[in-house]
C-alpha cells in the first residue's frame, strides 16, 4: 500500500466516522478534527507567550491567570489593554488570510489562486502607501491622508477585488481566468505603489515601507474591533460555503449537475474571499505569503483533498503569531512581521513537498 | 430533409420525461443546434449518435440543464426546466460530463459521496441514506473494493465505472451519460455498457448516452437519434434508424449493414467515404 502512496497523503485506510445526532448529521475523520485542535491550541500557546514578552516580562502562568479575570491590576493593565490587541490582531489577520486563501485556491482548483497573486493585498498596499505619501501634498492627497491608512488599504483592497470579480465574471467565474486577471490586476497595483514610492520624501518612503511588509507594531483596539466584527459576519460565511466548495471543485458541469446554483455559489465565495483579504490588510498590512502558504500545508497535514476552511484559518494565525513572537524574541532588532511569515512559511511548506516526494519512493 | 420516424413502442409505454421543444443552442454567436425537437419516453434506453461537432453532447447539456438555450426549451415532466429549482432537477435527472474533473487525492468513496449533495444540507451532511446510497452504488459498479483508492490512480475504465457510482449514488432515475465510453478499449467500453444497461433494465431508469460507437449503440440502445450539423435526421428503433442511406446522407460513408450476428442489430461495415478529404499534395 506504501508502494503506491501518492504524494499527498490520501484519506485512504483512514474511514471516516458516521456522526449522527438527531436530525443532525456528518462525517468525521480523525486527522481533520485533531489537526485543527491542534492548531487552535498553538494559538492558545503562542498567543499566551507573546502576551507575556516585552519590557516586562510576565509568566505563563500569570498570563493564563489575567485572561480568566484572576490577575493583579498592573499585569491586567499590561496585558489586556497594552499587549492583547498586537496578539488579537495578528490573530485574527492569520485567520483571515488562512480561510481567504483556502476559499481562493479551492475555487479556482489552483494553489497559486491566492489573494497575493490575484493582486488584492497589492491593491492594499496601492491604497495604504497613497495614503502615506500623498498627505498633504495635494488635495486628494489631504482626503487620503483625512481617512487614515487602514481605511485607504481596505478601499485598495476592495476596489482591487471589485475588478478582479468583474473582469473574471461572465455568466460565472472560470477559475484560469481569475488568475490571468488577477496576475494583470496585481502587476498594476505594483506599478502603482513603486510609482509612488519613487514621488515619497525618504521618511515617508521608509514609513510606507515597512507598512506595506505588514506589521503589527503599535496596534490598538481601535484596530482590532472593526475587524473582529466584519470577521464575525465573513468567518460564518466562509465556513457555511464550505460544503458548496467540495462540489464546486468538481468543475462546472458537474456541480451544476448536482444542483449547485454555480454563478451565485462562485459570486458568494469570491466576495466573502475578498472581504476577508480586505479587511485583514486595513488591520496589519499586507502580511506576506500567509494566504498562499497556509492553505497548502493544511491540506497536507489534514491529508484531505482540499484545504480545510477552519484547519486554514487556525494555521493562518498559528503561523502569524509564531512570526511575531520570532521577530520581538528571537532576532536583534524588531522587524515587521511580514519578513517573517513568508521565512517561516516557505521553509516549511517545502519540507512537507520534500517529505511528501520521499516518502512515495520508497 | 427531417424524417421523424415511428417509435418502435406504442405511445401508452411511457409518459415522456424528457422532452425538447424546437431547441435552438449556440455557444456566443454560433447556433451549434437549430430547431430540435425530441421526446424522451420513460424506460427509454435512447443513445445520440452523429459525426463529430454535429452538436450530440451540445444536446445533451441543454437536456441537462448545462446550457441554456438561445430559443425553445426542455420539458422535465412536463415542466420547464431552466424554471426547476436546479436542485430539485438533481433529486431527478444525474448526468455524467465529458471529462469530469476529480480533485487530486481524492477516493473512490469520497467521489461517490458528493452524489449524495442535492438530498443533504448542512446540518445533515450524511445521513443513514446517504450512507446506504453510497454502500448500494459502490457494489452496483464493483467499486466496493476499490472504495478507498484515489480516483486519479484508477484506470481509465475503472475510473468511469467510479463515476457512474456516484451519478447511481445521486438516486435519480434518469441518467445522461455524455461519451462515457469515448477513451476507452473494446473490453472496457462492453463492460461501461453492460452497466449502463443493467441500471436501465433494473429500475426502468430512463438513460440517454452520447457515443460514437454505431455498432455498440444499436446494440445496446432501444433508440436511435441520429443529428448532422445540429439537426436531427432520425430517431427510432436501430433497424429502422441505422440504414445504408443513413450512413450516407449523416456519416458521408459508404457502408453496409448487415445484421449483427451476436445481437441481431444492424452493424455498419464501412467501404469508403463518399467525398473523401483531399489533403494537400494529392491530386
Amino acid at each position: 500500500m506504501t508502494a503506491q502512496a501518492p504524494e499527498r497523503p490520501t484519506s485512504a485506510g483512514r474511514d471516516a466516522t458516521a456522526v449522527r445526532v438527531g436530525p443532525v448529521s456528518g462525517r468525521i475523520r480523525g486527522r481533520q478534527v485533531a489537526v485543527p485542535l491542534i492548531a487552535a491550541a498553538a494559538v492558545v500557546l503562542v498567543g499566551a507567550i507573546s502576551l507575556g514578552r516585552g519590557d516586562y516580562p510576565i509568566g505563563l502562568a500569570d498570563v493564563l491567570r489575567t485572561l480568566v479575570g484572576q490577575g493583579e491590576a498592573r499585569q491586567q493593565l499590561i496585558i489586556l489593554d497594552l499587549r492583547a490587541p498586537r496578539v488579537v490582531v495578528g490573530l485574527l489577520v492569520g485567520l483571515a488570510l488562512g480561510l481567504a486563501g483556502a476559499l481562493f485556491q479551492t475555487f479556482a482548483r489552483n494553489a497559486l489562486a491566492s489573494p497575493d497573486v490575484l493582486g488584492i493585498t497589492q491593491g492594499a498596499s496601492a491604497g495604504g502607501v497613497a495614503a502615506i505619501v500623498l498627505s498633504g501634498t495635494s488635495s486628494t492627497g489631504s482626503v487620503l491622508g483625512g481617512v487614515g491608512i487602514p481605511l485607504a488599504a481596505l478601499a485598495g483592497a476592495l476596489v482591487t477585488g471589485a475588478l478582479l470579480f468583474g473582469l473574471t465574471w461572465r455568466a460565472g467565474i472560470d477559475g484560469h481566468r481569475l488568475v490571468l486577471v488577477g496576475i494583470a490586476l496585481w502587476a498594476v497595483a505594483a506599478a502603482l505603489t513603486d510609482w509612488l514610492l519613487t514621488r515619497a520624501d525618504i521618511h515617508d518612503a521608509a514609513t510606507a515601507y515597512v507598512w506595506i511588509t505588514g506589521s503589527l507594531n503599535a496596534r490598538t483596539w481601535n484596530h482590532a474591533a472593526p475587524l473582529a466584527l466584519s470577521l464575525l459576519v465573513l468567518v460564518p460565511a466562509a465556513l457555511a460555503a464550505s460544503r458548496v466548495l467540495g462540489v464546486l471543485q468538481f468543475g462546472d458541469d458537474t456541480a451544476r449537475g448536482l444542483g449547485v446554483r454555480l454563478a451565485t455559489a462562485q459570486a458568494v465565495v469570491v466576495l466573502v474571499a475578498v472581504g476577508l483579504t480586505a479587511t485583514a490588510v486595513a488591520a496589519a498590512g499586507p502580511v506576506a505569503f500567509v494566504a498562499l502558504v497556509v492553505p497548502q500545508i493544511a491540506v497536507r497535514l489534514a491529508a484531505s483533498s482540499r484545504p480545510p476552511l477552519l484547519t486554514s484559518g487556525l494555521l493562518g494565525a498559528a503561523l502569524v503569531l509564531t512570526a511575531d513572537l520570532l521577530t520581538r524574541t528571537v532576532l536583534p532588532q524588531a522587524l515587521p512581521v511580514g519578513i517573517l511569515t513568508a521565512a517561516v512559511g516557505a521553509p516549511y511548506l517545502l519540507w512537507l513537498l520534500v517529505r511528501g516526494r520521499r516518502r512515495s519512493t520508497l | 430533409m427531417t424524417t421523424h420516424l415511428v417509435p418502435s413502442r406504442p405511445a401508452s409505454a411511457g409518459r415522456v420525461r424528457l422532452a425538447a421543444e424546437r431547441l435552438e443552442l449556440a455557444y456566443d454567436e454560433h447556433v451549434v443546434v437549430d430547431d430540435l425537437s425530441l421526446e424522451l419516453p420513460e424506460g427509454s434506453f435512447t443513445a445520440i449518435v452523429g459525426p463529430n461537432g454535429c452538436g450530440k453532447s451540445t444536446l445533451l447539456r441543454a437536456l441537462g440543464r448545462l446550457l441554456r438555450p438561445t430559443s425553445g426549451q426542455v420539458l422535465l415532466d412536463g415542466r420547464a426546466i431552466s424554471r426547476t429549482p436546479t436542485r430539485e432537477v438533481a433529486r431527478v435527472l444525474g448526468l455524467l460530463p465529458q471529462t469530469p474533473i476529480a480533485p487530486e487525492g481524492l477516493t473512490v468513496s469520497d467521489l461517490v459521496a458528493r452524489g449524495r449533495h442535492p438530498h443533504q444540507t448542512w446540518l445533515q451532511q450524511w445521513s443513514r441514506g446517504d450512507e446506504a446510497a453510497v454502500a448500494e452504488a459502490l457494489a452496483r459498479t464493483g467499486m466496493t473494493q476499490l472504495a478507498h483508492r484515489p480516483v486519479d490512480q484508477l484506470s481509465g475504465g475503472q475510473r468511469q465505472r467510479a463515476w457512474i457510482s456516484m451519478a447511481l449514488a445521486q438516486g435519480t432515475d434518469l441518467l445522461l451519460l455524455d461519451e462515457p465510453t469515448t477513451y476507452l478499449d473494446l473490453s472496457h467500453q462492453i463492460d461501461v455498457l453492460e452497466l449502463v444497461a443493467q441500471l436501465h433494465a433494473e429500475h426502468g431508469r430512463t438513460v440517454v448516452i452520447v457515443m460514437h460507437d454505431l455498432n455498440l449503440a444499436a446494440r445496446y440502445a432501444q433508440r436511435l437519434v441520429a443529428m448532422k450539423d445540429g439537426v436531427l435526421v432520425a430517431s427510432g428503433p436501430p433497424a429502422e434508424v441505422l440504414t445504408e442511406r443513413l450512413m450516407a446522407d449523416v456519416f458521408d460513408l459508404e457502408a453496409r449493414v448487415v445484421p449483427d450476428p451476436v445481437a441481431g442489430t444492424p452493424m455498419v461495415v464501412p467501404v469508403r467515404r463518399l467525398h473523401p478529404v483531399h489533403l494537400p499534395g494529392e491530386g
